[in-house]
């Protein structure tokens, strides 16, 4: 009774097999990155085989952590179809603010001027979640204000002063070097979150909100999701993990100051995106973006041990951005290429 | 609504009409800016029956449905559910109420999976408080078995057929236990075999006791499948038949129900040489065999369903869609396929049907948006003079009468039915032979409506051939020379304003299957 006969004829009742675990794994949107990550870390292991010391591979994670966390918080913004420009500001107020706390009482519990800088980079996270669902701006107007507005405040607070690790308790600065079976503290503190985060986003009702909130936001508001209340979240989220960065980079490097975590949100979207994460939203995950980070860092590693110009390593950078890109494009051309020939048996 | 395996009837009982009705709504008024989209909002929808909505296109039975699903909040009016008054501010108190709306375009998650899309926000969960996929997917295939159909649960939304994109909603409504579930057109992209289907499911939903509300624009569904048929006409309410009680022309008749003359100032024209030959253009799965010519001072219109296929012709004939074979003439010289700049030289302009999307450039100026199309002849060196842009603009707007506060305002601050003049203007600064308009008046108020049906009317009047789609009877009949009724990718009717009637072209639009093949 409609215009066309695309399915005029009975469909075949089909049997949907469970896919196979070889089958999923072939169909992850992570695959790309990881088998980027896998041969890089083997040619350069072959070349340079102290790539792969203990002591190597801690740099390699360690160099990792603090990309890797502000990935996460990041694909969680992204994948509502919004975008947060303002990380690197929100990074680097909290880890000045993480050296004051230590300057003007020394004697605070680490695990507090923990919960005092995420509850910080939370608020910050607010300031930005609230503008765009209120003042309903794109988020990329808003972050690239508050880029601005927070590095501003940074540097009114923190003038020419700069705080050294000397100033910081030891056991704090230990974070970045003690290790459990290899891995360094900060790092598991990284795959802690990206654990928690990844379950939230798979197994929960707010986190799937997030992927049909970015999928089609005007389904998303016809379905009655509270659209609002979960792009909010999103953003305190990132800003909260922001924050966390942001004391493990005061733990981890030996000076914060005015221009502490300056221009890294352009290395955090590209973590996400070449980890495949969608940058307009719906699709792709945290494990993603964080094997994305590692990947990134890991080439800047791998090239200096390869002994390649600096140059080169920041065009690798953009090659593998682009690549991400049309792969994401090729299996979606795929995909939709595939589903017409199953159509065009019903015509 | 969740007994679906039982034996479904078929035959229509008789109503009880002291049953309390599970939904009612009275004079709701919804009004946006100068714009009253709906006057008088009236439907009353018992429990276990199947109600048809019907109206014209823009008689405001989406703005109604809309209502009900929380979407919109009428100004005025009396909206009770179950007996208890509510007043929706969102679209979750909708589905609280126990509404489930399915929109005549589906509207999915694309990058989600078929089962999660189902119950999205909702989701069965498991170990830990965490959503159990196994379940979710089981209640998925559940939900498809006892439609029928065979959806894959694990498959993501995207590159849906629109047929199982209506299933995954209706299959959606069922899981939320809907008792109310309106349907809006949810017909008109299906293949008669899915309609069926469709239709079997709405029966065993209705004699489970689910009332359910139906719009449609085909009457063989209509008397086919409802039992009670409300007609709307111009935002307001008109009457509730029973369907045995009533015809098919009873209720065309309550639904043109206006002077059509007065409205739409025709001037005879004598139709001049052929202008526009199309001969069997086809292409498969869309339209086929078409033919048909178009004349001097003609208005020539392309009426039927909304997708027949009338669009698509309109688009192949100018050259934005291939079509696979058939030929393209404009005054004796077959036109390239898919080559819309020798369209435009062969002397073709094309008003599209979404102006937003297609016609005009929504944040530029009037001036600039009506000089689009004139590029070439304004430029001077490769540049564009502002001021030759600027002239062009004013001889048209003023013809048009175009009412903006400035050629330089940006066209998204114009009413609907001076933007569509606007992009009139802009294709009759290129001195057309022939002008293709798509929906002339979609979401244009009436009063401007007949200023643009004066236009039309007036270019053909100076011998440009037009051809015009419409969904609308009503301007059909007041503006045509000539009728081409298609459906289903075909013309199915071919009438003369002398022989044109809402009855002869409904019947040719909507005529069932059986009879015509």
């Amino acid at each position: 009774m409609s215009l066309d006969s695309r399915s005029a004829a009975p469909v075949q009742p089909a049997a949907h097999p469970k896919p196979s675990p070889l089958g999923s794994f072939l169909k992850l949107r992570e695959l790309p990155v990881i088998l980027a990550l896998v041969v890089l870390v083997a040619v350069t292991a072959a070349v340079n085989p102290l790539f792969l010391s203990q002591q190597g591979i801690k740099d390699l994670l360690l160099n990792a952590t603090i990309l890797m966390i502000l990935a996460v918080g990041q694909t969680l913004v992204i994948i509502t179809r919004n975008i947060d420009l303002s990380v690197g500001s929100i990074l680097g107020l909290v880890a000045f603010g993480t050296g004051s706390v230590f300057v003007a009482a020394p004697e605070l519990p680490i695990i507090l001027v923990f919960l005092i800088g995420i509850a910080f980079g939370a608020v910050l996270g607010a300031v930005n979640g609230l503008l765009i669902t209120i003042a309903k701006v794109p988020a990329l107007v808003i972050t690239l204000g508050t880029l601005y507005i927070f590095r501003g405040i940074n540097n009114a607070w923190a003038g020419g002063t700069q705080y050294f690790a000397g100033e910081r308790p030891d056991a704090f600065g230990n974070l970045s070097v003690d290790t459990v079976l290899g891995f360094p503290v900060i790092t598991l503190i990284a795959v802690v979150v990206v654990a928690v985060v990844a379950v939230y986003m798979l197994g929960t009702r707010p986190g799937r909100d997030l992927y049909a909130i970015g999928s089609e936001p005007e389904a998303a508001k016809l379905f009655g999701i509270p659209v609002a209340r979960r792009v909010l979240l999103a953003f305190v989220v990132n800003g909260a993990l922001a924050g966390l960065a942001g004391i493990l980079y005061a733990s981890r490097f030996n000076s914060v100051g005015a221009t502490t975590g300056t221009g890294l949100e352009l290395d955090v979207v590209a973590a996400a995106v070449v980890g495949g994460v969608a940058i307009f939203g719906g699709s792709g995950t945290v494990v993603g973006a964080a094997i994305g980070a590692l990947l990134l860092t890991t080439i800047t590693s791998a090239l200096t041990a390869l002994r390649v110009d600096k140059f080169w390593q920041q065009a690798i950078v953009g090659i593998l951005i682009l690549a991400a890109v049309v792969i994401d494009r090729l299996a979606g051309a795929r995909a939709a290429r595939k589903l017409r020939i199953a159509e065009a048996r019903n015509v | 609504m969740t007994h679906l395996d039982g034996p479904g009837s078929g035959a229509t009982d008789p109503i009880d009409p002291a049953r309390t009705p599970v939904l009612s709504l009275r004079g709701a008024l919804k009004t946006f800016g100068p714009v009253v989209a709906l006057a008088d909002g009236t439907v009353e929808l018992r429990a276990g029956e199947i109600h048809a909505l019907v109206g014209e296109n823009g008689a405001g039975k989406s703005t109604l449905v809309k209502i009900l699903a929380g979407v919109h909040q009428p100004d005025a009016g009396e909206f009770v559910v179950a007996g208890e008054p509510v007043s929706f501010r969102t679209v979750a108190d909708s589905k609280a109420a126990g509404i489930s709306v399915i929109y005549q375009e589906p509207t999915l998650f694309p990058d989600l999976s078929v089962a999660e899309n189902i119950f999205i926000g909702r989701q069965p969960t498991g170990r830990f408080g965490l959503i159990s996929r196994v379940e979710m997917r089981r209640r998925a295939e559940e939900l498809f078995d006892q439609l029928g159909v065979p959806i894959d649960p694990d498959r993501v939304a995207e590159g849906l057929s629109i047929a199982d994109q209506q299933i995954i909603e209706i299959a959606k409504a069922i899981s939320l236990d809907a008792r109310i579930l309106v349907m809006d057109e949810p017909t008109a992209a299906l293949s008669g075999i899915e309609v069926e289907r469709l239709f079997a499911v709405a029966r065993r939903l209705r004699d489970a006791g689910s009332g359910i509300l139906f719009i449609s624009h085909r009457f063989d569904e209509v008397f086919g499948l409802c039992d009670r048929i409300t007609v709307m006409r111009d935002g307001a309410y008109i009457a509730t038949h029973e369907t045995a009680a009533t015809s098919v022309e009873a209720i065309v008749r309550e639904m043109v129900g206006r002077d059509i003359d007065a409205l739409f100032p025709k001037t005879e024209t004598e139709a001049g040489d052929v202008v526009l030959r199309v001969s069997g253009l086809t292409r498969p799965g869309v339209f086929h065999d078409i033919d048909f010519e178009v004349r001097a001072g003609e208005i020539v219109a392309l009426s039927g369903l909304v997708g027949a296929g009338r669009t698509e012709v309109a688009r192949a004939v100018f050259g934005i869609d291939r079509y696979e074979s058939g030929t393209v003439e404009m005054s004796g010289e077959a036109l390239r396929r898919k080559d819309p700049r020798a369209a435009i030289d062969a002397g073709i302009g094309f008003v599209p049907e979404d102006r937003r999307k297609q016609g005009l450039v929504m944040e530029l100026s009037v001036e600039r948006n009506a000089a689009l199309t004139l590029r070439h002849s304004l430029a001077r060196f490769g540049l564009i003079s502002r001021k030759a842009e600027r002239e062009a603009a004013e001889t048209w707007g003023r013809r048009l009468q175009v009412k903006s506060g400035s050629p330089e305002h940006a066209v998204s601050t114009l009413s609907g039915g001076n933007q569509q003049k606007v992009v009139l203007a802009k294709w009759l600064a290129t001195d057309p032979k022939l002008l293709i308009i798509d929906e002339p008046t979609r979401g244009i108020d009436v009063g401007t409506k007949s200023e643009v049906h004066r236009l039309i009317s007036e270019l053909a009047g100076r011998g440009i051939a037009i051809l015009m789609i419409s969904s609308e009877l009503p301007e059909v009949l007041g503006m045509a020379d000539r009728v081409l009724v298609m459906r289903e990718g075909r013309i199915t009717g071919r009438l003369d304003r002398s022989e044109a009637t809402s009855e002869t072209i409904m019947h040719a639009a909507t005529a069932s299957l059986e009879s015509s093949r």
